[in-house]
C-alpha cells in the first residue's frame, strides 16, 4: 500500500520503519530537514514541506495514497492534515494522533465530522497499559485479546518457585488446560515451547490466560497478585492524568510529584481525590519524605527518558519491593535498560506504532478474517494476533493437527462466544471464532497465512 | 567496513556483465567472426561464474552506510573495466592492455576518447561492445542492478547516491527497486525510440544500434573514422535532439509521465539547460557566420546545433571539425564542456544544478557585502537549499579543481601543446571524448605515454562517479579500522 506519514518524530520514524517491513511504500513529510535526516538511512520517499500545505500533500502523492498518517506534535496539525487529505486524496483513509485530553473527550465527534478513519491517542493507550501493570503487578506487560476475554502475561518465574524444573504438559495440567505457555524466553534465546519444553527459575514467560485464573497461577508460581493500592507517580504529564483517573476509579490512592507549579494546580483541579506534590522528583531526599519506602507501586512518567531510567533505579534500591514503571521511548535505552531492576518499560511510541500497524493490516485484508490485535512480544521477536474468522475456508472445520501450519505458528486460544478454548490436536476453527495466534513470522495478514505454502515445504 | 557486502555487491556486478557481454557474441556471430564470438561466450561465462561463486554466501549484516556504498561503487566501476578491457586485448584489435583499459574505461563512463586511429579496423564485435559499454556505464550498473535484484536494507540507497550524478538523489517513488526501474525504462523506450527513428532515416542496423548507445549513455564512441559526418543530416538532426533529451534529468520525463506537467517544466534547471545551449549555438552560428565567413547560416546553425549538443550533453559526436572555429567558437566550446548536462541524466561535466548554485552563491555574497545586514537565502526551484547540499557541492568544486590541474601538470610531461594538455584533461574528466588540437575531433588519445593515460582513466571514473567516491577508494582514512 502507498501511505503517507506527516511527521518525522520518534513515532513516525518507528512507523516508518515498521510499515516498510511490512512492505509497504511509505513517503514522509516534515517541515524540519533535520528531523528527516534520521529517515535518510530508510528506504523511504522523504520531502520537506508543511503536511498541511494541499501542494505538498500533492507532490507527495496523497492522491494515489491509500492511507495518511499524521502524527506530528501538535493535535490540530494532524486533524487539519487529515480533513485536507480527504478531499485531496482518492479514497485515503486517515489516521491522526490526537493527544489532548480535551478533544480526546469529544473524540467521537470529532473524528465523524472530519470523516477521519482512525484517531489515536498513544498517552491514553499508555495509561491503560499502566493501569493494567498495576492491576496484575506481578506481570510485566499485559496485553489483551478478544476485548478483554483473555489476556497473555509476561511473568518471570521467581526462586524456589513451585514451576522450577516443570515440563510444559504438566503445567497445562496443573491448570486444567486453562493456561497456555505461548513463549519461553531464557536469557537472549526465546523460543515457542513443545512437549519436551522444561521450565526454570528465571525463565520469562508469556502465559494466554483468562483474567479470572490470575490469581490460582500467581499462588502456584509464587508470585505476587493483589492490586497495588498505593501509587506514587513522577511527572504531571497527560499518561499521569489519564492512568491516575483510571486508578482512582479502582478505589487506589494515587500520588502525583510534579515540579511545575501551573500544572500541579490543573491536576489539582481534575483530580481532586488525588495528592499533588509540587516538587522536583531529582531532590531524592524529597521522594524518601512523600513515602517513597512505603509504596506498592513507583511510576517513573517524566518527559526526560533517561531521567525515568535513573528515578526506577533510585526507586528500587529504596523500595526494593515495590512495581517500578518506566516510561521510556528509546529504543537504545531500552537496549541498556533490559537488564537494570527498572521494573515494566512501556513505550507510548511502540504503543502508537502497534495500534497503527494493526490497523493498516485491518485495511490490506479483504480475506476471510480480520485482524483484531497485533502485538509485538519478547524485543520484537514474536508477533501476537488477534484474528475473527468471517467466513468458511479451507482453514475452518477440519482438526488442528491435520492442518499442515507453518513452523513458528502456536495457536493459543479460540474464543468462540463466550467460551475459551485452550486448543489441541483435535480442535477446528469454526467461523465466528476469535482465535489469538502466536508466530514467529511478520507480515501475516490473514488466518489462512497461518497454512504453509508449497514454497515453504519445498 | 562491511567487506562481505561489497563482495556480494561485487559479484553481482560480474554476473551482469558476464550476461551484458552476450548481444557482442550474437553480433559476432551474425558477422560471421566465429572466432570472436567464441571468445565472447567464453569469457561472459567465466565472469559469470566467477561472479555468482563471489555471490554464493549471502552476507550476514547487510547494514550498509556511506562509506562502503561509495567503496562498493568505486571498486565496482573499476572491477567493471579490468574486466571489460579483456575482448579488445584478447581478440587483438588493441594488443596492449592498457590502451585495451583506456578504451573502455572511456566507454563505460561515456566518455568517448578513444586510442585507435583506425575505427573502422575493428571487428563487429568489439565495435559492438564498445558502443554497448556507454549504454550500460551511461545510467549506471549499480543502478541496474539495484533494479533487477530485490537488496533488503534501506542503506542500499548509498549505493543510488555514489552512482547517480548530480548534487542530490532525488528518488522518484518511495522504494528504490521502483526507481532504479523507472530509470531504466525511461532510459529503455527512449534508446528504442532513437533507433526507430533512425532506421526510418536509413541508417543500417548496426550502425542505429551502436549511435544510439552512443547517444544515450552520451558517450560518443563512433563507429566510423568521421564520426557522424558520413550520415545525413536528417540523422545528424535526429542525434542532435536526443543527445539534448538524454542530457535532460529524468526526474522530467517521470513528471511528464505522471501527468505532471507543470512540475516538470517548472524545473529551474531544465530551463537553464536549454538557455545556455540556445546562447551557445546562437553565438557560435554568429560568430562562424558573420565573424569569419565560413559557410552559409543555416548550414552553421545546424553544425552548431550539434557539435554544442555534443559537448555540452558529454557526448563527443562531431560532424565537423571544430577545432578549426575561430577562437571565440572554440572557447564557447570549452565552457560548455565545463558545464555539462544536467543533473540526474546520463551527462557528465559539472552540471548545471551546480552552476546555478555557484553563481547564486556569488549575488548572495555581493550583496551581503554591500548591505551587510540582509539576510538571504539561496533558492533552487522554489525552495531553499539544504546547506549540506551546498557545501558538498561547493567541495565537488574544489576537490574537481585540484584533480584537474594535477592532471594537467601530469599529462604536460608528455611535452604536447597546452590547447592539446588542458583540452585532454577537460575532455576525460568531464567524460565528453574529443578535445582540441592534438586530440581534437579527428585525432585520438593514443600517442599519451602510459603515466598520462592512467591519469586520464583515473580523471574518466571520477568525473563519472562525480569525484569523491574515487577520492574515498583511494583515501587512507577509509582503510583504517
Amino acid at each position: 500500500m502507498n501511505i503517507v506519514i506527516i511527521g518525522c518524530g520518534k513515532v513516525g520514524f518507528t512507523l516508518a520503519k515498521r510499515l516498510l517491513e511490512e512492505n509497504h511504500d511509505v513517503t514522509i513529510i516534515d517541515n524540519d530537514a533535520e528531523h528527516l535526516q534520521m529517515a535518510q538511512s530508510l528506504d523511504v520517499q522523504i520531502l520537506v514541506g508543511n503536511g498541511t500545505s494541499f501542494r505538498t500533500q500533492q507532490e507527495a502523492g496523497v492522491n494515489h495514497a491509500d492511507i495518511l498518517i499524521a502524527v506530528t506534535d501538535k493535535d490540530e496539525i494532524n486533524l487539519l492534515s487529515c480533513l485536507i487529505a480527504r478531499k485531496a486524496g482518492n479514497h485515503c483513509q486517515t489516521v491522526a494522533r490526537v493527544r489532548s485530553p480535551q478533544y480526546f473527550q469529544e473524540i467521537d465527534y470529532i473524528r465523524e465530522c472530519m470523516g477521519i478513519s482512525l484517531i489515536i491517542n498513544p498517552e491514553y493507550y499508555s495509561a491503560i497499559e499502566m493501569d493494567h501493570l498495576i492491576r496484575v503487578p506481578s506481570a510485566m506487560e499485559v496485553d489483551t485479546f478478544a476485548k478483554g476475554i483473555v489476556e497473555i502475561l509476561r511473568m518471570q518465574i521467581p526462586e524456589h518457585s513451585a514451576l522450577d524444573g516443570m515440563r510444559v504438559p504438566d503445567f497445562s495440567q496443573m491448570f486444567q488446560r486453562q493456561i497456555l505457555v505461548c513463549i519461553v524466553e531464557r536469557g537472549k534465546e526465546c523460543l515457542i515451547p513443545n512437549g519436551e519444553t522444561v521450565l526454570h527459575s528465571g525463565d520469562e514467560l508469556y502465559v494466554i490466560m483468562p483474567p479470572k485464573m490470575i490469581r490460582p497461577f500467581c499462588e502456584k508460581a509464587g508470585l505476587p497478585f493483589k492490586p497495588l493500592k498505593n501509587v506514587m507517580i513522577v511527572g504531571g504529564s497527560t499518561i499521569s492524568y489519564y492512568l491516575a483517573r483510571r486508578l482512582l476509579r479502582s478505589g487506589a490512592s494515587v500520588k502525583i510529584i510534579e515540579k511545575n507549579a501551573e500544572r500541579c494546580e490543573f491536576l489539582s483541579e481534575a483530580l481532586p481525590d488525588a495528592t499533588i506534590i509540587y516538587g522536583d522528583a531529582s531532590d531524592h531526599g524529597m521522594l524518601l519524605e512523600e513515602g517513597l519506602a512505603q509504596t506498592d507501586a513507583f511510576v517513573a512518567l517524566t518527559n526526560m527518558d533517561e531521567e525515568n531510567v535513573f528515578l526506577s533505579l533510585y526507586a528500587s534500591k529504596n523500595s526494593p519491593n515495590s512495581k517500578k514503571i518506566t516510561k521510556n521511548n528509546r529504543l537504545d535505552l531500552n537496549e541498556i535498560a533490559v537488564d537494570l531492576p527498572v521494573g515494566s518499560m512501556v513505550s507510548p511510541k511502540n504503543i502508537t506504532a502497534e495500534y497503527i500497524s494493526r490497523y493498516v493490516r485491518s485495511q490490506l485484508n479483504n480475506y476471510s478474517s480480520d485482524i483484531e490485535a497485533v502485538y509485538r512480544l519478547a524485543e520484537d521477536q514474536v508477533e501476537a494476533l488477534e484474528f475473527t474468522i468471517k467466513e468458511e475456508s479451507q482453514i475452518t472445520g477440519t482438526p488442528l493437527a491435520k492442518l499442515p501450519l507453518k513452523r513458528g505458528i502456536l495457536v493459543c486460544c479460540i474464543v468462540r462466544g463466550r467460551n475459551i478454548i485452550t486448543p489441541g490436536g483435535r480442535d477446528t476453527l469454526e467461523k465466528g471464532d476469535v482465535v489469538v495466534i502466536v508466530t514467529t513470522h511478520k507480515n501475516l495478514n490473514d488466518i489462512g497465512d497461518i497454512l504453509a505454502t508449497r514454497k515453504d515445504v519445498g | 567496513m562491511n567487506y562481505s557486502m561489497i563482495r556480494y555487491i561485487l559479484g553481482s556486478v560480474m554476473a551482469i556483465e558476464g550476461l551484458f557481454m552476450l548481444p557482442p557474441a550474437l553480433v559476432g556471430l551474425i558477422y560471421g567472426e566465429n572466432r570472436e564470438a567464441v571468445m565472447y561466450l567464453i569469457l561472459a561465462a567465466c565472469v559469470i561464474g566467477a561472479g555468482m561463486l563471489l555471490r554464493f554466501r549471502k552476507p550476514k549484516v547487510n547494514t550498509f552506510y556511506a562509506r562502503e556504498g561509495f567503496v562498493a561503487v568505486a571498486s565496482s566501476w573499476i572491477v567493471l573495466s579490468v574486466i571489460g578491457a579483456l575482448p579488445f586485448w584478447i581478440i587483438g584489435d588493441i594488443p596492449r592492455y592498457v590502451d585495451a583499459l583506456f578504451e573502455v574505461i572511456s566507454g563505460f563512463t561515456t566518455t568517448g576518447s578513444s586510442i585507435l586511429a583506425d575505427v573502422e579496423a575493428m571487428t563487429h564485435a568489439n565495435l559492438f561492445w564498445r558502443s554497448f559499454s556507454h549504454w550500460i556505464g551511461g545510467m549506471g550498473v549499480l543502478v541496474f542492478i539495484l533494479a533487477i535484484l530485490p537488496m533488503t536494507g534501506g542503506s542500499t540507497i548509498n549505493l543510488m547516491k555514489a552512482e547517480s550524478p548530480g548534487p542530490s538523489v532525488g528518488k522518484l517513488v518511495p522504494r528504490i527497486q521502483q526507481t532504479a526501474v523507472w530509470l531504466y525504462g525511461i532510459y529503455f523506450v527512449m534508446t528504442l525510440i532513437q533507433i526507430v527513428l533512425m532506421l526510418l532515416g536509413g541508417m543500417p542496423v548496426f550502425d542505429a544500434l551502436c549511435t544510439a548507445f552512443g547517444t544515450a549513455g552520451t558517450g560518443g564512441f563512433g563507429i566510423k573514422g568521421d564520426s557522424i559526418a558520413g550520415y545525413s543530416v536528417y540523422l545528424q538532426n535526429v542525434i542532435t535532439i536526443f543527445m539534448m533529451l538524454f542530457g535532460v534529468n529524468f526526474s522530467f520525463y517521470y513528471y511528464i509521465l505522471i501527468r505532471r506537467a507543470r512540475d516538470a517544466f517548472s524545473m529551474e534547471e531544465v530551463r537553464w539547460y536549454l538557455v545556455i545551449y540556445l546562447a551557445a549555438v546562437l553565438l557560435i552560428t554568429v560568430n562562424l557566420s558573420w565573424g569569419s565567413g565560413i559557410g552559409t547560416a543555416p548550414g552553421n546553425f545546424q553544425a552548431a546545433a550539434f557539435q554544442v549538443a555534443s559537448v555540452m550533453t558529454t557526448t563527443g559526436f562531431a560532424t565537423v571539425d571544430f577545432d578549426l572555429w575561430p577562437g571565440f567558437s572554440r572557447a564557447i566550446m570549452v565552457t560548455v564542456m565545463f558545464i555539462g548536462a544536467c543533473a540526474g541524466s546520463t551527462g557528465g561535466g559539472i552540471k548545471v544544478s551546480r552552476i546555478l548554485l555557484y553563481v547564486r552563491q556569488v549575488r548572495i555574497e555581493l550583496q551581503q557585502q554591500i548591505h551587510p545586514r540582509t539576510v538571504k537565502v539561496l533558492k533552487m526551484d522554489g525552495k531553499g537549499a539544504d546547506k549540506g547540499m551546498i557545501r558538498s557541492c561547493n567541495i565537488f568544486l574544489m576537490a574537481y579543481l585540484l584533480i584537474f590541474v594535477g592532471s594537467v601538470l601530469v599529462v604536460s610531461l608528455d611535452g604536447f601543446d597546452l590547447t592539446t594538455t588542458f583540452t585532454a584533461v577537460v575532455a576525460t574528466i568531464n567524460n565528453i571524448g574529443p578535445g582540441l588540437g592534438a586530440v581534437g575531433p579527428t585525432a585520438n588519445f593514443a600517442a599519451f605515454s602510459d603515466l598520462s593515460k592512467f591519469v586520464m582513466m583515473f580523471d574518466m571514473l571520477a568525473g563519472r562517479l562525480e569525484i569523491i567516491p574515487m577520492l574515498v577508494l583511494v583515501s587512507p582514512l577509509t582503510w583504517k579500522k
